[in-house]
């Protein structure tokens, strides 16, 4: 009886079913082609899967605590195209990319600043943040892409190993540092009570405007810090870089079990959730099928990840209260 | 016995509307004290002064024979004063020992405010809080959302007396309970006393607090319409208070 409890409460966790989701993508494209898991698919899909693991998991924290954060896909071309410039204007290349960071903390504080300051949703402060930050990235441009400064350690973060790239172990810091963060420390319980109730957080003395905002920096960090990744690996700042971003991600946080309504979600799922795309993606291309369908199949993924969540997520609810009613 | 809290000639206003009129009131130590009205009474503001979540506009709180001045929950808690609102206590998808110990986490590794939880102190801890009001569930890992209503109510009395409160402000803690849930958290109530922790139970069901309250205080359009030892008085008087006023 408790062993079977405890395979059941294994299967209800949200990241569990992504996991088993990823593992049946998986199988299916290598039994379309074969090529999909040779070392050579997997070291192109995994030499660009770092930078979206790492804005994913700012977003899914942020989403846990209950807020949203639209400006990403912007922040993520801002950021590396102010430290481009910066370095053409003879800043030292660390300090260029110190200040451009900065930047990235910037953009979360007022995202945060907007949202609790003015108590208006940030679905709206950071939809109004992502056209600002979009347009002064192609102000910085002056019109014309900048060429890529090669002073700028960019082996550091992206060097190509046999398999994977250096991003790869940098996104894996990333997600075990605050992975620890979110699910260890007390930090962490801020951050699930504030999403999960605020008016319970709050009356129990837990600062959740604090916490709301220290969620909207830590985004915004790492969606510069991704962008800043990208850049890094395609030696060229593009002012479109990160098009789209912000709902590709998003759709990493819920496809990986975080809850649109705060509370809810982990690391490990959102970083499951981001390779799972990409990994789409090449599956698609790899099994000859228009690439065009790739918008369609990470459609249907977001849905049956919500519709079946919702389910497991009641199905355990009632579970209990059954039980607690016997 | 000794006066735990003493309320002098509290007042509050919000926005005109006078709330709370003139309310005086002794509790005793390790008593239940039932604190009943209907809708609109004043009890609500009444509590939020002593939970620290409102302050009043004239009037003086005596905490243990000191003049107390709340400026926030978080005072109130430190001083043992923990108040456990109707619908928000507990948040549903955190497990109960993440829940007994929100903002008060037992931490190591610390830098600042900041540390590790000890996880498997706070399980240790949780499941000890539990038993010590007679409340038997099998994990502490278990979601709050998968146990039925009396349980939380007795998971949230758990956290009270976990971190030594000295005075439990309970508010509609049996509202939309099964009578079998509401014997359940009553009975909590009733053991609290005898480990030395007073409570003020706010409600508008008399029969709910009657039975287990030692004294009882009737509000009405803000302000106390009577306040008395329950040997001094009788459900059917305290039910005519309360329909007449």
């Amino acid at each position: 009886m408790s062993k079977n409890f405890s395979l059941r409460s294994l299967l209800v966790r949200p990241e569990v079913a992504t996991f088993l989701m990823f593992l049946a993508i998986m199988i299916g494209f290598y039994i379309a082609n074969e090529r999909f898991l040779d070392a050579r698919n997997i070291r192109i899909v995994m030499g660009i899967t770092p930078e979206y693991i790492i804005v994913a998991i700012g977003i899914a924290i942020l989403m846990i605590s209950g807020e949203f954060d639209l400006s990403v896909g912007s922040v993520f071309a801002l950021v590396p195209m102010t430290i481009v410039q910066m370095v053409h204007q003879g800043i030292p290349p660390w300090f260029a990319i110190f200040l451009g960071l900065t930047i990235g903390i910037i953009v979360g504080f007022v995202n945060g600043f907007i949202t609790l300051r003015f108590g208006i949703p940030s679905f709206i402060a950071t939809l109004g943040m992502l056209y600002i930050a979009r347009s002064l990235t192609t102000v910085a441009t002056a019109g014309f892409p900048p060429p890529f400064p090669h002073i700028l350690p960019n082996e550091l973060f992206v060097y190509q190993f046999e398999l994977f790239r250096a991003s790869l172990y940098w996104a894996l810091l990333v997600a075990v540092v605050l992975g620890v963060m979110l699910h260890r420390s007390n930090v962490g319980n801020w951050i699930y009570a504030t999403g999960g109730d605020q008016n319970a957080a709050s009356s129990m003395g837990i600062k959740t405007g604090n916490v709301k905002m220290f969620c909207f920096i830590l985004c915004g960090f790492l969606a510069g810090f991704a962008g800043m990744i990208q850049t890094f690996r395609l030696e060229a700042p593009l002012p479109s870089q990160g098009y789209l971003l912000e709902l590709e991600s998003i759709a990493a946080a819920v496809i990986g079990g975080v809850s649109l309504f705060g509370g809810i979600g982990t690391v490990f799922g959102a970083v499951i959730g981001a390779i799972l795309i990409r990994f789409l993606e090449s599956g698609i291309i790899m099994a000859r099928i228009d690439a065009e369908w790739f918008r369609a199949g990470l459609g249907s993924l977001i849905i049956i990840a919500v519709v079946f969540n919702t389910y497991i997520s009641r199905r355990a609810t009632r579970i209990g209260q059954n039980k607690a009613e016997d | 016995m000794e006066d735990i809290i003493v309320c002098e000639a509290l007042n509050k206003y919000y926005s005109g509307v006078h709330a709370l009129k003139n309310l005086s009131l002794k509790i005793k130590k390790d008593s239940v004290v039932g604190l009943i009205g209907d809708n609109g009474a004043g009890k609500s503001t009444l509590i939020k002064i002593l939970s620290g979540a409102h302050q009043p506009d004239s009037g003086h709180i005596y905490f243990e024979g000191n003049k107390v001045k709340f400026k926030s929950t978080k005072e109130a808690m430190n001083l043992g004063i923990e108040t456990i609102y109707q619908y928000s206590a507990l948040i549903p998808e955190m497990s109960i020992a993440r829940n007994i110990f929100i903002g008060r986490e037992q931490t190591q590794y610390n830098v600042g405010n900041f540390g590790l939880m000890k996880t498997k102190t706070m399980q240790d801890d949780a499941m000890k809080a539990l038993t010590d009001v007679e409340l038997h569930l099998r994990s502490p890992d278990t979601p709050v959302n998968q146990l039925s209503g009396g349980e939380r109510q007795g998971v949230v009395i758990a956290r009270a007396m976990y971190f030594k409160s000295k005075v439990l402000i309970l508010d509609e803690p049996t509202n939309h309970l099964s009578v079998k849930e509401t014997n359940k958290v009553l009975r909590f109530v009733e053991g609290l006393k005898s480990q030395g922790v007073t409570s003020i139970f706010i409600t508008h069901n008399l029969s709910h607090v009657y039975p287990i309250a030692d004294h009882l205080c009737v509000m009405a359009r803000g302000e106390k319409i009577a306040d008395m030892d329950k040997k001094d008085t009788t459900i059917d008087h305290l039910t005519d208070l309360l329909v007449n006023g």
